[in-house]
């Protein structure tokens, strides 16, 4: 069969999680900035941004973990179980982001400062849990007869513990440059204003990533400094500095959509770092998409209904995009 | 506990915390696009109204479903990382398509759903409404194909001790799945048609008697009248196919535990103490000859035994008994007030009868109790297995963790849903407590997507006649 069942999976799931991080790292960046915004009528404002299109985006996430279910058991059952509990601290986050949409609008006022620091925590925490289990993700997992035979804490490391504080500046600017764009007026402003910090810690914590993963992963430092990758592989650091660049033009300028589409840039580029480091393997640091890969009855059978359906999926989230375009506004009843 | 047992618990609480919302926003999707279809034909404001009202507990249900039900995907290879391992080759297409074809469609219509009234024309938002109700059916549909196949597998092979799939129309067509699927469909509609009536009940026992509480209380008695007796004769023909796919399951369900000599017939316990040490079932209570009516459908059918069975392939009856008798006997509840109900109208009694209030809401919730009760039935019957035949529970658990690691996440969960699915459900009660109002069919005034939502939105003064006369609304209506 000249069809590499694994590698269009791989390509599928990987496409999914990009996905994810670009759809709900915005929202989950708003819960972030919350903090910064105590005005009840600029939360709600910020809230309502994202409300009709938040669940659309974490589904993303689900398809994450059904695709590699389906098409990397080894993968599902290795990863979840080493990352036992920082993913259980993201889904308690979730949980409580994702009820707060509701609930804060049905809360009696008292009530309601509860749910808000629901939707912060459980932003910041579950952000914090995925930017941690990336890092342990790519300081490799031990593996022994296709378990999983680390300890309950193998995830703890500095390493993982910055990468969860930088995913935190990421969706931070993601949400900032959103609402750079839905909002208005005075909100707009200081969003404008609160984003070029963000920039900056962000253009931070991509060099410190850059320095420190080839410095402790020696398999990722050879990966991007042997000739000739280097020369294919030299664009993606370039793209980074240009990318910084216009974004902090921009911010100082006057574009609205700009910012949110040079902040998707960078992380896309992050992304792609990340993907270039790790390629071939689903379960670093040396167990590959091949290895890890269910029965091909299984991959077959869940391609033709993945390449048929997601185009749809994504025709019709491009639509409820549409519904929702333009600015949100302040509701003229809150005055 | 060990770490298995523990995560059995995990499971079984967080599924159950789950399994309500789904329920609900299955019942209340397909109500919700009736009720749309029916303003958009009639045009009768009162319709409408319903609609944003129930629209309003539909979104506080399905954030809690969608949450959970997160939570639920990932179980499976945290706690369960063994069965992923061993049957995910099955288990995981399934769920793909259930994300692709389900929540992906449900996700991305219910945002217009919810707040695009006011931005898309009332065709395309009826169409939304409908794509998140079969939506929330397409799920439930890939969902017990899942689950059936993990209670009577076929259509696979063991090759190195994985499961590979060989025919997917025999692994997803698996023999309880139709049953299954019926069962659980029309209960999440009988759960639904329980709760709206008993809301409705509530208004009216306060003196709220208007052409919205009346529509909602009569249609949800005419959804029960539909659905209830049906849903006996569908039960009647799951348990024929239990008896024939999983033996021990339904030995346990009668608390049958020998074999009755040739001629005799089996009698039908109706209450008892099934007791797994003993091998007996105490304090029986018989109908003689009725376990073989009900069951082989003659007088002196046989029919499977729990000393057929190996005392470690044995599912516990002492549990199992009860849960399919509490699901049977809430389920003869409905059918009798479905059945008053009909009565009722006749002397145009429905909205007024004070005693057939009570007792409408009474059985609200007795609905999900007897999803909860049906799910613990199948679900424990099916030990030790967690596919049937094929791999036993406590070989599918995750080797690696420790009894304190599932504790601490157990405990996590327990405080979790106790305080935001306590303040979910008394949000839903809360909203249904204050009822349809008289202009909730109105577009707001003013703002953006999220402020139909919010409850300090300005009153109309508009629309406030409570008779049908009058309440002509949609578009083009005159």
């Amino acid at each position: 069969m000249g069809i590499d069942l694994p590698l269009i999976w791989a390509v599928i799931i990987l496409f999914g999680i990009m996905m994810y991080v670009v759809m709900d790292g915005f929202d989950l960046g708003i819960g972030i900035l919350f903090p910064f915004f105590p005005a009840k009528e600029d939360r709600d404002v910020m809230m309502n941004t994202v409300a009709p299109v938040w669940d659309g985006n974490e589904t993303w996430l689900v398809l994450g973990g059904a695709g590699l279910l389906a098409a990397f058991p080894l993968a599902y059952a290795v990863i979840l179980s080493a990352f036992y509990l920082p993913l259980i601290l993201m889904l308690v986050g979730l949980v409580f982001r994702g009820v707060a949409f509701e609930f804060r609008f049905k809360a009696r006022a008292g009530k309601r400062r509860w749910w808000d620091a629901a939707f912060i925590g459980g932003s910041v925490t579950a952000t914090f849990f995925q930017g941690v289990t990336l890092g342990a993700f790519l300081n490799g997992l031990k593996v022994v007869d296709g378990n999983f035979a680390g300890g309950p804490f193998d995830w703890v490391s500095p390493f993982a513990i910055f990468t969860g504080l930088a995913l935190v500046a990421a969706y931070a600017l993601l949400g900032a440059t959103w609402l750079i764009m839905k909002t208005e007026g005075e909100l707009h402003d200081r969003m404008r204003t609160l984003s070029r910090p963000l920039v900056w810690a962000m253009l931070g914590v991509i060099g410190a990533l850059s320095v420190w993963t080839p410095l402790t992963h020696a398999a990722i430092a050879a990966r991007w400094f042997t000739l000739p990758n280097l020369f294919y592989f030299a664009p993606v650091p370039l793209l980074v500095g240009g990318v910084v660049w216009r974004l902090l033009r921009d911010l100082r300028g006057s574009g609205h959509a700009s910012p949110f589409v040079l902040t998707l840039a960078l992380l896309f580029l992050g992304y792609t770092g990340l993907g270039i480091s790790l390629w071939p393997n689903v379960i670093p640091p040396d167990i590959s998409i091949w290895q890890a890969a269910g029965p091909p009855q299984s991959l077959g059978f869940a391609l033709v209904g993945a390449l048929m359906i997601i185009p749809v999926i994504l025709m019709y989230t491009a639509w409820s995009y549409w519904v929702f375009r333009g600015k949100v506004r302040h509701g003229d009843g809150y005055h | 506990m060990d770490s298995l047992t523990l995560a059995r618990v995990q499971f079984g609480f967080t599924i159950s915390f789950h399994i309500i919302f789904p329920a609900l926003t299955i019942g209340l999707a397909s109500y919700l696009a009736v009720l749309e279809a029916l303003w958009l034909r009639t045009g009768r404001k009162v319709y409408i109204d319903l609609y944003q009202f129930w629209i309003k507990v539909f979104s506080v249900a399905f954030g809690m479903g969608v949450v959970s039900g997160l939570v639920m995907a990932y179980q499976f290879g945290t706690n369960w990382s063994n069965f992923s391992r061993f049957a995910g080759g099955v288990t995981g297409p399934l769920l793909a398509y259930e994300v692709l074809t389900a929540f992906f469609l449900e996700a991305g219509f219910l945002g217009v759903m919810l707040f695009g009234r006011e931005r898309v024309g009332p065709g395309l938002h009826f169409l939304s409404t409908l794509a998140v109700a079969v939506g929330t059916l397409v799920s439930a549909t890939w969902i017990l194909a899942s689950n059936s196949w993990m209670q009577t597998p076929q259509g696979h092979e063991i090759i190195d001790g994985r499961v590979v799939p060989v025919d997917w129309l025999k692994v997803i067509f698996n023999p309880s799945f139709p049953y299954r699927l019926a069962h659980t469909v029309v209960a999440s509609y009988i759960a639904t048609a329980l709760m709206v009536g008993g809301a409705g009940a509530w208004h009216l026992l306060r003196g709220r008697d208007n052409t919205r509480v009346r529509t909602m209380f009569s249609m949800a008695l005419w959804m029960l009248l539909a659905a209830a007796p049906i849903q006996a004769l569908i039960g009647d023909q799951h348990g024929l196919n239990t008896m024939e796919h999983q033996p021990a399951k339904l030995a346990a369900i009668e608390g049958h535990w020998e074999r009755t000599p040739d001629g005799e017939g089996v009698p039908l316990v109706l209450f008892g103490w099934p007791d797994m040490e003993a091998e007996v079932t105490r304090y029986a209570i018989e109908i003689p000859r009725a376990g073989s009516l009900l069951l082989a459908h003659s007088w002196d059918g046989q029919i499977p035994a729990l000393k057929d069975f190996a005392k470690e392939d044995r599912p516990n009856a002492t549990i199992v008994f009860w849960t399919f008798r509490a699901m049977v006997g809430l389920g003869l509840l409905m059918i009798a007030l479905a059945f008053w109900g009909l009565w009722l109208r006749r002397g145009r009694q429905l909205f007024s009868h004070r005693l057939f209030l009570r007792f409408a809401l009474m059985l609200s919730p007795a609905g999900l109790a007897a999803i909860l009760a049906g799910w613990y039935t199948t679900e424990i019957g099916r030990q030790p297995w967690v596919v049937y035949g094929l791999m036993r529970t406590a070989d599918a658990a995750s080797p690696q963790h420790s009894a304190s690691q599932v504790g601490f996440t157990l405990a996590l969960f327990v405080l979790v849903y106790f305080v935001v699915f306590g303040a979910g459900t008394a949000y839903g009660l809360r909203l249904i407590g204050k009822g349809p109002s008289s202009d909730e069919g109105d577009l707001p005034l003013h703002g953006g997507p999220g402020e139909l939502h919010q409850p300090m939105r300005p009153l109309s003064a508009a629309h406030q006649g409570l008779d049908a006369e009058g309440d002509l609304a949609a578009p083009g209506a005159k």
